[in-house]
């Protein structure tokens, strides 16, 4: 393309006024990257189906990778970083992730941290198949979402003030044995 | 960066209509996710877009004097699904767009381009024929309003001139008012699917609630474009709101769908989705209508 068209976007990153000259074939995934070194801002399917791209604009969960940058004009973006506290302190949704083993390869885990963020609201307990489908635009092919799913569902309860249900059917890591047979 | 020749930005719907007429090649982008999709796919790589998505005229669900309910074309699903309007009268069309992809799709996709794709799997529209919406289309030579019926012209072609662009779709009163509705949407998956093949059903009942007094049976991927199930209708019209009549209904949608064969599902498969999904679908609605069936 020989006539590049450029444009300069403002909008608010993670509370701060930025502005950036983009060309305007640039995704919003390509602008948080490389604009601004927000590289929590995953690449992964760039079409919009595994959420590892999400960011929070004007109070919604979007894939940035099907989201024009120049779209973004007047926005109030947050991605993952925007969750740290100000000396890079963990917030709850992320600390949660790190003592469940939420994390394998760590590819899917700033989407899905965002997207559990955006979801829990303050006292509000949700289904597991509530919480399912609002964390369904998120693919994760290492850790089967068991651990994933007792994180965001711990983070919820903490959110609520309220203790987190014991459950039952949860395998212990040490399994107790009796005359070479597994004991449950 | 997306193979894109140019960008055109719209913040108004003349101005839309002005670079359409100007660049007669261009697509028109709304939420992007169909697209831009496809620019990454290959297929509208290197074309010219014209951008509509920062009219926001456009967005918003509102109910006008005369009880019409008016759905701006760039009402993403999150808006219509939680819209406080949608939830108290079309609650069926709520909960059907509430099955598109998955939640950060639905806050991005349009009513509109979900009905100006063409496309005849689409949640919205088998819902949007049961409801006989009517979309409101403005050109060049002004605003024109086309029943849903005249809208599907053919696989990925709908009723849309040059340089003209949907800007909302309209349900009359006389469409909602006293009427139920169920969509159900069959898939391999709960999320991120296409739907194999969904139905979507009205119901109206007597003040009794044991008559059948209107019925409209819409579906998507029953046939190349969204359709009605029109002799299934005038056959249930004036029936007992029964068991025998969702089986008949089960029976003569038969008449009404030409379903094809394809990757997704054979013809037979969808043809049993089709009777086995319209009669559920009409349950569901009269149960929901307070009949007992």
């Amino acid at each position: 393309m020989e006539d590049r068209q450029y444009k300069m976007v403002h909008c608010y990153v993670n509370g701060k006024e930025r502005a950036a000259m983009v060309d305007v074939r640039s995704s919003l995934t390509d602008m948080l990257r490389n604009e601004f070194g927000l590289t929590s801002v995953k690449k992964g399917c760039e079409v919009g189906e595994c959420g590892a791209c999400a960011v929070i604009i004007d109070g919604d969960c979007y894939d940035s990778c099907i989201y024009l940058a120049v779209w973004a004009e007047g926005k109030h973006i947050t991605t993952l970083e925007g969750l740290e506290g100000p000396n890079g302190e963990l917030s709850d949704i992320q600390q949660a992730f790190v003592d469940e083993t939420a994390i394998q390869c760590g590819f899917c885990s700033p989407g899905f941290m965002l997207e559990a963020h955006h979801v829990l609201k303050p006292g509000v307990i949700y289904t597991d198949d509530e919480l399912r489908k609002k964390l369904s635009g998120h693919l994760c092919r290492c850790t089967g979402y068991e651990n994933i799913m007792r994180a965001v569902k711990k983070t919820m309860y903490q959110r609520a003030g309220m203790e987190m249900p014991v459950e039952e059917d949860r395998i212990p890591l040490s399994v107790p044995i009796e005359d070479g047979k597994v004991v449950l | 960066m997306y193979d894109i020749k140019a960008l055109y930005e719209a913040y108004s719907v003349e101005e839309a209509v002005r670079l359409l007429a100007a660049h007669p090649e261009a697509q028109i982008i709304a939420g992007g996710s169909d697209v831009l999709v496809q620019v990454r796919e290959g297929r509208r790589a290197g074309k010219e877009l014209v951008s509509i998505f920062m009219i926001d005229e456009l967005r918003g669900v509102t109910m006008e004097e005369d009880g019409t309910i008016r759905i701006g074309s760039l009402s993403s699903f999150h808006t219509i699904t939680y819209s406080p309007i949608i939830q108290e009268h079309l609650s069926v069309l709520g909960e059907a767009v509430d099955m598109v992809g998955g939640p950060q799709i639905r806050a991005i996709g349009t009513i509109g381009g979900n009905t100006c794709n063409g496309v005849t799997s689409a949640d919205s529209a088998s819902t949007l024929m049961a409801l006989d919406a009517v979309m409101e289309v403005i050109g060049p030579e002004g605003k024109r309003l086309v029943p849903i019926a005249d809208w599907y012209k053919g696989p990925k072609k709908v009723n849309l001139g040059p340089a003209e662009l949907q800007t909302a779709i309209l349900i009359r009163k006389e469409s909602y008012e006293g009427y139920k509705g169920h969509y159900i949407k069959y898939g391999m998956r709960n999320a991120m699917e296409i739907a194999t093949t969904g139905c979507s059903v009205n119901v109206k009942l007597s003040a009794d609630k044991k008559t059948v007094e209107d019925v409209r049976i819409g579906y998507g991927v029953a046939a190349p474009v969204p359709i009605r199930a029109r002799t299934a209708e005038a056959n249930a019209k004036g029936k007992p709101a029964d068991a025998e009549t969702a089986a008949a209904i089960g029976r003569d949608v038969l008449l009404d769908v030409t379903p094809r064969n394809s990757w997704r599902a054979s013809k037979d498969m969808r043809l049993h989705l089709c009777s086995t999904m319209a009669q559920r679908a009409f349950t569901e609605a009269v149960r929901k209508s307070g009949g007992e069936i």
